[in-house]
């Protein structure tokens, strides 16, 4: 076992070249995750709530959009926004903002379809007594049913935040300098411990993944005394 | 926007056969994938309700570490690293094969099955203990008990959320070009790299992507319908 080439590297593996170049390894993948499920939080609320308007007009382009992205392969759409952005813009886009729109596309699909099943998931009364109150539609969606709502869909969102990070590997096909490429790199340079390598990065997002998901199973439980359910 | 579509080029002639091709390979290790992670995914779960201490841990380290750790790099560790964690002879005879066909093959079953691990547990825990008390009540032993009243209402909630599992793996399996597996996507990435006309490539191989997991789905809810329905308790 050469885990000594894993050690000589290790700093590479967690954040690049970074202080003399770009930020890269572990740190930049966790800025994507983050970055990803922020801008796939606001896209997925806008979607999911368009998904459960009462206009047709509006539901079907939202289910259009969910299902098409779920369907489709998340390298599938990495690489559309890789190799098609210059052609819709005429200019390419550095490879880590192409591979940021993939992650905020791909995931608001997921995230759509969380926010619709927490909305239906609240008693209709909710909604009722809110109107019957004297608020509009909107208003009601704001104040009564989104927060409360929200609020439950929280352990979806951790869970959806844990495949987010585990995906921001697949940046690796088109060059971003995320832990699965500087890995790959590492590995190409020495030649002599790829499973080390591996294991080493593999254990790297795991701890983080791991972390994540006990944390939304214990948000689960403590939630499931607070919330409203209906049907 | 000075780009010329040339349709013509992938609906036809050679980089069609490729796409053809492709499509068969995805299908094939998406296929053999799925029977093996089926296998192992319904040993993990048996595992995990059994009452022997280490199959379970075991059988509970397996499933978190490998639903945690991104199916890229699971890839990557079995193609590069599998010298030092499975045994020569194995090795020997994966390198006589189709090799980078079956380090995809290892790390799509190895992933996928932590995920049905999972759904069949969910499953047996999800059908209400009476079941199973009052079964026993009416004379049936265990083992008939389970074979007769419990499994088959399990296994009829399970199957939605396991042909969801199979889907996302054959979405995953457009991973295992990174390995040089020449499924859909290597494909797609291979006409676009010798024509500079990705864009036909990428919306055929896409199509064909959401053909399948439209008709998956389909099918999905028609099941949800018609059999659903007839689980009471």
């Amino acid at each position: 076992m050469r885990w000594d080439v894993v050690w000589n590297n290790f700093d590479y593996l967690l954040w690049g070249a970074f202080p003399d170049g770009p930020l890269g390894g572990l740190a930049l993948s966790i800025v994507l995750a983050v970055a990803g499920i922020f801008g796939a939080f606001w896209l997925g609320l806008a979607v999911g709530l368009l998904r459960i308007a009462h206009s047709r007009l509006m539901r079907w382009p939202a289910m259009v959009y969910i299902e098409v992205v779920r369907g489709v392969p998340l390298l599938m759409l990495i690489f559309w926004f890789y190799f098609l952005a210059p052609i819709a813009l005429g200019h390419t886009l550095p490879e880590t903002w192409s591979a940021l729109i993939a992650f905020i596309i791909f995931t608001s699909a997921y995230i759509a379809e969380i926010v619709r099943a927490g909305v239906m998931a609240l008693p209709r009364g909710q909604m009722e007594a809110a109107r019957g109150t004297g608020l509009t539609h909107i208003q009601a969606m704001r104040y009564i049913i989104l927060p409360q709502a929200l609020r439950n869909m929280i352990p979806s969102f951790v869970n959806q935040f844990v495949s987010l990070t585990k995906d921001t590997s697949l940046a690796y096909i088109i060059g971003v300098l995320e832990l699965t490429r500087a890995a790959t790199q590492i590995n190409n340079r020495t030649l002599v411990a790829p499973t080390e390598i591996f294991a080493t990065i593999a254990v790297m997002y795991f701890v983080i993944c791991y972390a994540l998901t006990s944390a939304s199973r214990r948000l689960e439980k403590q939630l499931a005394r607070y919330q409203a359910r209906g049907r | 926007m000075n780009y010329e579509f040339n349709w013509g080029l992938v609906l036809s002639g050679e980089y069609a056969e490729w796409i053809v091709q492709g499509v068969l390979v995805t299908l094939k290790i998406s296929a053999i994938s799925i029977v093996f992670s089926m296998l192992l995914g319904t040993i993990i779960a048996v595992f995990r309700l059994s009452q022997i201490k280490p199959l379970e841990w075991f059988s509970i380290a397996f499933t978190e570490f490998f639903r945690n750790t991104p199916l890229l790099v699971q890839i990557f560790f079995w193609y590069f690293g599998s010298d030092a964690v499975l045994p020569k002879a194995v090795n020997q005879w994966l390198y006589q094969q189709d090799f980078e066909f079956a380090a995809g093959v290892i790390a799509l079953t190895v992933y996928t099955s932590a995920f049905i691990a999972e759904e069949i547990r969910s499953g047996i825990f999800s059908i209400p203990k009476t079941q199973l008390e009052s079964s026993r009540a009416t004379g049936l032993s265990f083992i008939q008990a389970m074979r007769y009243v419990i499994l088959p209402q399990a296994f009829r909630i399970i199957i939605p959320p396991l042909i969801s599992q199979f889907l996302n793996l054959i979405k995953n399996s457009s991973l295992c070009m990174t390995i040089g597996v020449m499924e859909l996507t290597y494909m797609a990435r291979q006409i676009e790299s010798y024509t500079f006309h990705g864009f036909e490539a990428f919306t055929v191989s896409t199509l064909i992507y959401l053909c399948i997991s439209l008709i998956v789905s389909f099918a999905v809810t028609q099941y949800n319908k018609y059999f659903l329905r007839q689980i009471t308790w």
